[in-house]
């Protein structure tokens, strides 16, 4: 399939291996990545919490160029960041709800020759992976199953909230997507009290107590659980969570090491890429339970 | 009728006996409520059982719960509903709301928790002076801009589940702060910008919201709790310039600039710009402390030095273009579904209208006019 793909900001910035494992297993699973490279970031709520119709502008623009895309051929809109298919599903939601409102925000776009019409389809690459790849797709593709790694859930607020708006419910259980995952490429799920919660990182800058607290129990809860490693489809999770990891132990007085893996990550190794192709050597909590999994599954993986 | 399995969690802190889960089944028809199915419980199996109810139809908010772990009123909770999102066991477990002190089984402590923070925000209308006359005049639109806060029946469901709260008790809250914009958005108040300000300087006040959406989720009665705290922002933000002590305003306008400038974002200036500047005395400390993470992410080449000092990327004119439009406008334009709704809502229904058109002489409205029926 050909996705018109928004790699998102942070995903190129301090999580630069996101994007990178996400390049790396798109070709393995039959994705060709068109990037949108002249789209803007969707504001993480935050422009949208400034101007909502600023917002809503700047990511119709997204939009219409993916748009643009998807009249050449492409099957939908990727993104890999809960904040950017939850920030970007809100300012949609508003747009689709009303022809006027979107006849404003489009006058602005048309000094650019852009235009957004009503009802794209943007989905985070988890959404893509269970709704268009497959599961049993993926299980064929699985070269080395994560037998007996043991791993936590972590989704981000964006993505599991509001359930109506990210049309969440039973027939659709996208807030289990990544259990189900992690189930197919042959590992354990890991269930403890964080995989739903917030990671703290929006609050970062405004109250640094309660924003490490609670990236740091979400942590410890998973290490008392028993987790090899987390997995999130979020970069800004992955901030508070792998980043500032140090500081978190610090403020919840425990020693934490807790590996946590982008999405891409987690399936590229069950693809049989390296962890070094996948980035991982540049987190800053070292994945060694995952490195030293990997290695026992292939005998040796040099390059450290 | 049909049986339902209840799982009720019970607890008596003064018994210094630890919680437990205690089974029942009940036998109701299945549009009947959870509540009825606690009440039945109560009464034919075991009247010790604790909880709080009294209109059972969604209006005095005195019976918020846990069912299947999300919270809600539990006379608003049909069984059959229950039942779906019960575990693979079929059981619907019922549990008190959480970040409240328990009294009795599903019986919390509103009074500890909510009402006192409830309190906490002035929760009366600060009159504009000179107190007119007669009425206060105001327009229509800005009362209606304000009925989405004020249909909160404070059940406590949203300060139940709410993830700031959790970490940090001393968190104003969903409920009180979306009872806040019931206030800052009425004109007839006087005391806007005070509000804005007490609730800004506040470490644990808006700007302590970590915007997580559980409140909106929980809430029965639409009011989306959170959205009442980005309108405080904003509106503290834009209108009145508060420049908090929590650098709330700092890294909202941060990160605005820091689009407008670059397109995507620039996260080594976003850390920086939202304490004031690189070299801001608020940054200093900020930046120090922040050093060990940074030099370990420099070893991992997680970042580069030529990432975090340059900015390799500069927004399209056609990003810059929607900040001056918008920008620009005198009146932000806000769209809010719950009071305008989506055009398919607003469509008229072909089956009512047909019905009309059936009922009135064609062409002829009530009122005598013509028209059409729609
Ligand atoms: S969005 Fe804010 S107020 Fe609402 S539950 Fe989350 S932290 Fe609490
Ligand atoms: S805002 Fe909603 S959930 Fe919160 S107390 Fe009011 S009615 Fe209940
Ligand atoms: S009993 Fe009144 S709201 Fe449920």
């Amino acid at each position: 399939m050909k996705v018109a793909y928004w790699p998102g900001c942070v995903s190129r910035g301090f999580t630069a291996e996101l994007h990178g494992s996400m390049a790396a297993v798109a070709p393995m699973l039959d994705i060709e990545l068109v990037e949108l490279d002249r789209a803007n970031c969707c504001g993480a709520g935050v422009i949208a919490e400034h101007s909502q119709e600023l917002a809503d502008t700047l990511n119709a623009r997204t939009f219409a160029l993916a748009q643009q895309e998807i009249t050449q051929g492409a099957d939908l809109m990727m993104n890999i960041c809960s904040t950017c298919q939850g920030a970007q599903s809100e300012c949609q939601q508003r747009l689709d709800a009303s022809a006027e409102y979107r006849a404003q925000v489009n006058e602005t776009l048309a000094d650019e020759g852009l235009e957004y019409q009503d009802g794209i389809i943007n989905k985070n690459f988890l959404w893509v992976l269970v709704e268009e790849i497959g599961l049993d797709k993926l299980k064929t593709l699985v070269k080395q199953p994560l037998t007996d790694l043991r791993v936590g859930p972590f989704y981000g607020c964006y993505i599991v909230r509001p359930t109506d708006r990210l049309d969440i419910n039973r027939a659709q259980p996208r807030d289990e997507y990544l259990g189900q995952v992690i189930e197919t490429l042959g590992g354990t799920v890991i269930d403890y009290a964080g995989s739903h919660k917030c990671c703290g990182f929006p609050i970062i800058t405004m109250n640094k107590e309660a924003s490490l607290e609670q990236a740091g129990r979400h942590l410890a809860d998973a290490t008392d659980a028993e987790a090899d490693c987390l997995v999130t489809p979020c970069p800004l999770c992955h901030l508070n969570l792998d980043l500032q990891q140090p500081m978190a132990a610090k403020q919840v007085g425990r020693d934490l090491n807790m590996p946590v893996l982008h999405l891409p990550q987690l399936v590229g190794l069950a693809l049989g890429i390296s962890p070094k192709e996948l980035g991982l050597q540049h987190h800053i909590v070292k994945p060694t339970s995952v490195i030293d999994w990997s290695q026992a599954v292939v005998g040796g993986v040099s390059g450290w | 009728m049909a049986e339902f399995k209840l799982k009720i969690r019970r607890y008596d802190p003064e018994s210094g006996a630890a919680p437990y889960w205690d089974e029942h089944t009940v036998d109701l028809e299945p549009h009947r409520s959870v509540l009825e199915g606690i009440l039945q419980a109560r009464n034919e199996k075991d009247g010790s059982i604790g909880v709080r109810c009294s209109c059972r139809a969604a209006i005095c908010g005195s019976c918020g719960v846990r069912v299947n772990g999300k919270p809600g009123l539990a006379c608003h909770t049909h069984l059959d509903d229950a039942l779906a999102s019960a575990g693979e066991d079929g059981v619907i477990e019922v549990e008190p709301m959480g970040n409240m002190p328990i009294i009795k089984d599903l019986i919390v402590d509103m009074d500890a928790v909510h009402w006192k923070k409830i309190q906490r925000v002035t929760p009366w209308l600060i009159g504009k002076e000179p107190v007119p006359e007669r009425e206060y005049i105001v327009s229509r639109e800005s009362m209606i801009d304000v009925t989405q806060s004020m249909a909160c029946i404070q059940c406590g469901a949203c300060v139940s589940d709410c993830l700031s709260m959790e970490v940090d008790p001393l968190f104003v809250g969903p409920a009180a702060l979306a009872k806040t914009y019931r206030f800052v958005g009425d004109p007839r108040d006087a005391a806007h910008e005070q509000r804005l300000k007490d609730l800004g300087e506040d470490k644990h006040g808006i700007y302590d919201c970590t915007h997580c959406f559980k409140c909106i989720e929980a809430c029965p009665k639409g009011v989306a709790p959170m959205n009442q705290i980005m309108r405080l922002r904003r509106i503290a933000g834009n209108d009145f310039h508060i420049k908090d002590r929590n650098n709330g305003e700092r890294h909202e306008m941060a990160f605005v600039n820091n689009i407008e400038k670059n397109g995507i974002l620039h996260e080594a200036d976003l850390l920086p710009d939202s304490y004031g500047g690189k070299f801001h005395p608020r940054a200093v400390p900020e930046l120090i402390a922040s050093l060990p993470i940074v030099v370990t992410a420099l070893l991992r080449r997680k970042m580069t030095p030529g990432k975090a000092l340059l900015h390799p990327h500069k927004a399209p004119d056609g990003v810059k273009r929607i900040f001056e439009v918008v920008e620009g406008r005198e009146e932000r334009t806000e769209f809010n579904l719950y009071i305008s709704g989506t055009d398919a809502d607003n469509a008229p229904n072909p089956e009512v209208a047909e019905a009309i058109e059936a009922a009135e002489p064609a062409g002829v409205a009530p009122d005598g006019s013509e028209g059409s029926s729609a």
